[in-house]
């Protein structure tokens, strides 16, 4: 009987499973983290009366958000306005596939990892787009076409910060480029691509609308952006996709610049959990400290800055890699 | 600005980023100033600078008598029409009294009658139209009227919010027939 199976097939779905949970675990961790996070930040305890020192209100939000009433607006496009939030946060799971989180904890090695998440990330901005424009709000439309704008727009730095890597080793499996960096911190990439590692953090921020790039939920601006008209688990998938994307962007930061599960000691998960887990924490500190910039400023950043240093730090490498 | 200074002064500003980001870390790791209400209370030093409901200051030679001597400047005063002040009213004179005073007078003597006492038998706050202005405090000629440091006013009902200022005074003077301060106007 599991000789008809092929393992691939069984690797595929438990990876899949386990991804499911890691996902939905640190979704729970994460808006528990962010919320106690700007509380301390704030000189405030945060969450404090579900549970013991509140840990249980990630719980208590996912309950309420799934109890709520599915409400549809009149006049929205009633197919479109549901794929949307769907369309957000299936791709999510596919993301997770070529992650290395280990030696051998990967999913399935994907030659074209890298390729893979680039790719299928880019979905979750025709979800963005998707959601603003047919829920018929005009703030939902303003909010979309500010997402498209930035997301286009910072796509472009971040990939050229990632082929800086690939031609650095000349692969595009997420593994290889792993395995080719040392243990100690002095070997990994972000010694060698400074530029690329820090033009990578900041459009990876704008990637994931994460403040102080959050312009398409800017909530003074556009009380909640694309997702406006979203009730109950519909506004939860945008909510839980944000917040995996964080994940994955972290992974892949972790896995390119910073070593991935190398690292002194003993090489393992673990070493690429406390990467992730330090991203994270960085992601929400920021966003906890910087005003949110305003739409220009944000084109202005993308465009007069880090494409022209994307470029430059790219054709760098390019001739440093045909020199030696 | 030459061009060169224009491209390098951006650069040297990302500082102000990380001196951002040090500001926020130093205040996540120093302690708390919430309150958590019901578990805890405000220092009764730093609630000595609230501003609640006001209250009626004590007689200097009676505590147990309010110093107010039903003027009623703070009713006039006050913006929000909320105080309302009944003065004490003269003392009823018994037959056998008015018999007396009227011998008296037929006599040729100063008769004094009596006058009414300078102390309210009303005296009612309604809270749910205070704007705590604090007009009335400075109207008061005798300075009888204060905030108190009340902060955790509850009640259930409009009608607890008619705070009779007489209650912490025992030896106040109250209307002759008791009457139930009024619950609601409207």
């Amino acid at each position: 009987m599991l000789s008809i199976i092929p393992p691939e097939l069984i690797r595929i779905v438990v990876g899949m499973v386990a991804v499911m949970a890691f996902v939905a675990i640190n979704v729970l961790v994460l808006v528990y983290a962010e919320r106690k996070g700007a509380g301390h930040i704030q000189r405030r305890p945060g969450p404090y009366e579900v549970g013991p020192h509140g840990i249980l209100q990630p719980l208590a939000d996912a309950g309420k958000l799934m109890g709520k009433q599915l409400l549809t607006p009149i006049g929205a496009d009633p197919i479109l306005y549901w794929l949307a939030p769907i369309l957000s946060f299936l791709p999510v799971l596919l993301l997770f596939v070529p992650m290395p989180f280990g030696p051998v904890l990967t999913v399935q090695e994907v030659n074209l990892g890298l390729l893979l998440i680039l790719a299928f990330a880019g979905i979750n901005v025709l979800a963005t787009l998707l959601a603003g424009w047919s829920s018929n709000n005009k703030f939902g439309l303003l909010g979309a076409a500010r997402a498209v704008s930035q997301s286009v727009a910072y796509e472009i730095p971040l990939l050229l910060c990632v082929l800086c890597i690939a031609f650095q080793y000349g692969s595009l499996n997420l593994s290889t480029i792993v395995e080719a960096q040392g243990s100690w911190p002095w070997q990994w990439n972000f010694v060698c691509q400074p530029l690329a590692f820090l033009i990578f953090l900041v459009s990876s921020f704008a990637e994931t609308n994460r403040a102080p790039f959050d312009l398409p939920e800017a909530e003074s601006e556009l009380t909640a952006g694309f997702h406006t008209e979203y009730s109950g688990m519909g506004f939860g998938l945008f909510f839980m996709a944000e917040y995996a994307n964080m994940v994955v962007v972290s992974g892949v930061c972790a896995a390119l610049f910073l070593g991935g599960w190398k690292g002194p000691g003993i090489d393992g998960v673990w070493w690429f959990l406390i990467k992730v887990y330090a991203l994270l924490g960085l992601i929400i500190w920021v966003r906890w400290t910087y005003p949110r910039v305003r739409f220009d400023q944000l084109l202005n950043l993308n465009w007069k800055w880090l494409l022209p240093l994307a470029t430059l730090n790219l054709l760098a490498t390019v001739f440093l890699m045909k020199v030696f | 600005m030459s061009a060169i200074k224009k491209i390098l002064q951006p650069v040297a500003d990302l500082w102000s980023l990380v001196v951002g980001l040090q500001i926020t870390g130093r205040n996540f790791t120093r302690s708390q100033v919430t309150v958590h209400y019901p578990r805890q209370e405000v220092d009764p030093e730093v609630n000595a600078s609230y501003r609640g409901p006001i209250m009626l200051v004590a007689h200097p030679r009676n505590q147990a008598k309010p110093k107010c001597t039903a003027c009623m400047i703070c009713v006039t005063a006050c913006p929000s029409s909320c105080i309302t002040v009944v003065k004490a009213p003269v003392p009823t004179v018994t037959p056998e009294q008015e018999k007396a005073f009227q011998e008296a007078e037929a006599r040729g003597e100063e008769v004094e009658r009596p006058s009414a006492p300078r102390e309210p038998v009303i005296w009612i706050n309604d809270f749910s139209l205070c704007s705590l202005c604090g007009v009335c405090v400075e109207a008061c000629p005798t300075h009888c009227i204060e905030f108190s440091h009340d902060l955790y006013s509850v009640g259930t009902s409009r009608s607890d919010f008619m705070h009779d200022l007489l209650v912490p005074f025992p030896e106040a003077l109250r209307p002759a027939t008791p009457e139930a301060p009024k619950a609601e106007e409207n």
